[in-house]
């Protein structure tokens, strides 16, 4: 019995030491480096393997040849990657945006650094896309009235560098005055409306671009330009673009 | 009588064996616990380690080896936490394709406890974060998002507490101003609410009425913003508030070489670390207690 009021006096005695408070004494902190001196977890090596080789796979099949290498600083005013890029942005975008609304697009304007690689000649997969075009930005339509296109023309007359268009064409005097500005070959009318499509970095105020947020309506495609580039290497063979007469300085 | 006697008391000495030898630990030589809080932030979809030519991080990074180094540090000390701080997704061809499944399986089998979320986990849209979350084995934590006008209603929680060797960890999440960073279309209905308000009012819950030992922030805010003092960093939460012992930053790429301490608004240290991005660092944080009494005057020592 007198074993029993012992273990009591234990356990009571216990139960005290548990009510201590704890008392944070030392914290230390660093960060690891995680490098190839780690050895490699082989299970999940094994999981992500199959992943890795599906996505490898289809970003490696070829789906066009380029005929040369195009650098988005190649070209003064205009560039042929760039030109490239906003064509294709028109061909593909210009049919979801009439089945929608039954309008047509007018022009397109995208960003000079949007363009973040070159396109090298040869074959071209996706993961070429995926190097020209690595962030998720979609394509746009804004609904802009003639006044703010001429805002636009004038932005590009300043900005003197390749934002790349498709169906506005620009000319401009030795210094840089703007001598014609036209879309479908008229001249752009302040009170006419008009269908500029873009990418929502622009839109929301990317590059300064301020005349876009005097739009009226916008369409969001939700179309990424990325697939848009994949979806039109897949549909052409080749990749040809050239420096034209879109946007030009006659000296 | 006499067996039974023998019996009772050979099962009392074990017990005070067993109990001598707490005993020993718990007063005699003061036994400390040892809480060990690993965490990363803007892994963006890196699951394979940077290729060999890549002009700045060749070689680094990778899963895998994240995996080892976390098992190993558990087997040393298995009351260790694994936390994310957001920006899971987005950044390789592997989110594109299967829309964060993989991020969240790996992540599932590297046992992380908790992850908030970050902007870019909304990058296809809370519907395509919502679709993911089966895969996720872990429990998200967002104090100052409020879903519950949106499919991820219920499935968020404000904080989590965890209990490891007897000591208790509160660890509650905030998340940065969607508007302006993610499309509406994108983010839905999902309501931002102030997150020093809201982190005062989580450091209050979870120290004072749930009487947790350790208090952990996990932030997508971003560390600092020099050039705007205005926007909401890890910084000013730290300033602004009391009983937070860490906050695990995010979404500023951070490389942070040493945690940083800050004065909270008592005066009192916190510690702010964030591990840069893409899986490149693992940070650690060690915490240790002591439930000698003499000891508790010297304060807290940090070593960073």
């Amino acid at each position: 019995m007198n074993c029993k009021y012992f273990m009591l006096g234990v356990l009571i005695c216990l139960f005290y030491s548990c009510k201590q408070e704890t008392h944070l004494s030392k914290i230390e902190g660093k960060r690891i480096e995680i490098t190839d001196t780690l050895e490699s977890n082989q299970a999940i090596e094994d999981y992500i393997k199959p992943y890795k080789e599906h996505v490898e796979k289809d970003l490696d099949s070829v789906l066009a040849y380029a005929v040369g290498t195009y650098s988005k600083n190649d070209g003064k005013l205009n560039t042929a990657i760039g030109n490239f890029m906003a064509d294709a942005v028109f061909e593909l975008s210009n049919p979801i945006f009439k089945s929608r609304t039954g309008k047509d697009i007018d022009m397109v304007l995208l960003n000079h650094g949007g363009i973040r690689s070159i396109m090298s000649k040869g074959n071209i997969t996706s993961r070429t896309a995926y190097k020209i075009m690595p962030f998720d930005n979609i394509v746009v339509v804004a609904e802009l009235k003639g006044t703010y296109v001429l805002e636009l023309v004038k932005y590009l007359q300043n900005a003197r560098r390749a934002h790349p268009i498709s169906k506005l064409n620009i000319k401009l005097g030795s210094n840089f005055e703007l001598i014609e500005a036209t879309i479908n070959n008229e001249p752009i009318d302040a009170n006419k409306t008009y269908y500029v499509a873009t990418n929502d970095y622009l839109i929301n105020g990317g590059d300064r671009m301020t005349f876009l947020k005097k739009r009226d309506s916008l369409y969001v495609l939700d179309y990424k330009i990325r697939n848009l580039l994949i979806d039109y290497f897949k549909k052409v063979d080749t990749i040809n673009p050239v420096i034209d007469d879109r946007f030009i300085q006659i000296k | 009588m006499k067996r039974r006697n023998f019996i009772q008391q050979t099962a009392a000495t074990t017990a005070l064996v067993t109990l001598g030898g707490l005993g020993l630990q718990s007063f005699t030589t003061s036994r400390t616990k040892k809480i060990t809080i690993l965490h990363t932030n803007d892994v963006h979809s890196h699951i394979v380690p940077f290729s060999p030519n890549d002009g700045r991080n060749a070689n680094k990074g990778g899963v895998a080896r994240r995996a080892s180094l976390i098992e190993s540090i558990r087997t040393k000390n298995p009351n260790t936490l694994l936390l994310d701080a957001g920006d899971i997704f987005q950044g390789t061809p592997y989110f594109n394709y299967y829309g964060g499944e993989l991020e969240f399986k790996l992540m599932s089998m590297l046992k992380y406890d908790a992850a908030t979320i970050g902007n870019h986990d909304f990058d296809n849209g809370i519907d395509g974060l919502y679709a993911q979350l089966p895969h996720a084995k872990f429990d998200f934590v967002s104090a100052n998002y409020d879903f519950s006008n949106t499919v991820m209603d219920t499935h968020v929680k404000p904080y989590k507490i965890f209990k490891k060797d007897g000591i208790k960890i509160g660890v509650f999440g905030l998340g940065i101003e969607l508007n302006g960073l993610v499309g509406e279309n994108h983010y839905k209905e999902t309501k931002y609410l102030n997150p020093i308000e809201i982190a005062q009012d989580m450091s209050r819950i979870l120290k004072i009425e749930k009487q947790c030992d350790l208090v952990i922030c996990l932030s997508h805010l971003g560390y600092n913003y020099r050039n705007n003092p205005e926007i909401v960093s890890d910084l000013k939460i730290a300033k602004a508030t009391k009983d937070i012992d860490l906050i695990i930053g995010g979404h500023t790429h951070t490389f942070l070489r040493k945690p940083t301490i800050e004065k909270n608004i008592e005066g009192k240290n916190v510690l702010i670390n964030q591990v840069g991005c893409y899986g490149l660092y693992l940070g650690k944080i060690d915490f240790y207690f002591d439930s000698d009494k003499s000891k508790a005057a010297n304060g807290t020592s940090i070593i960073v």
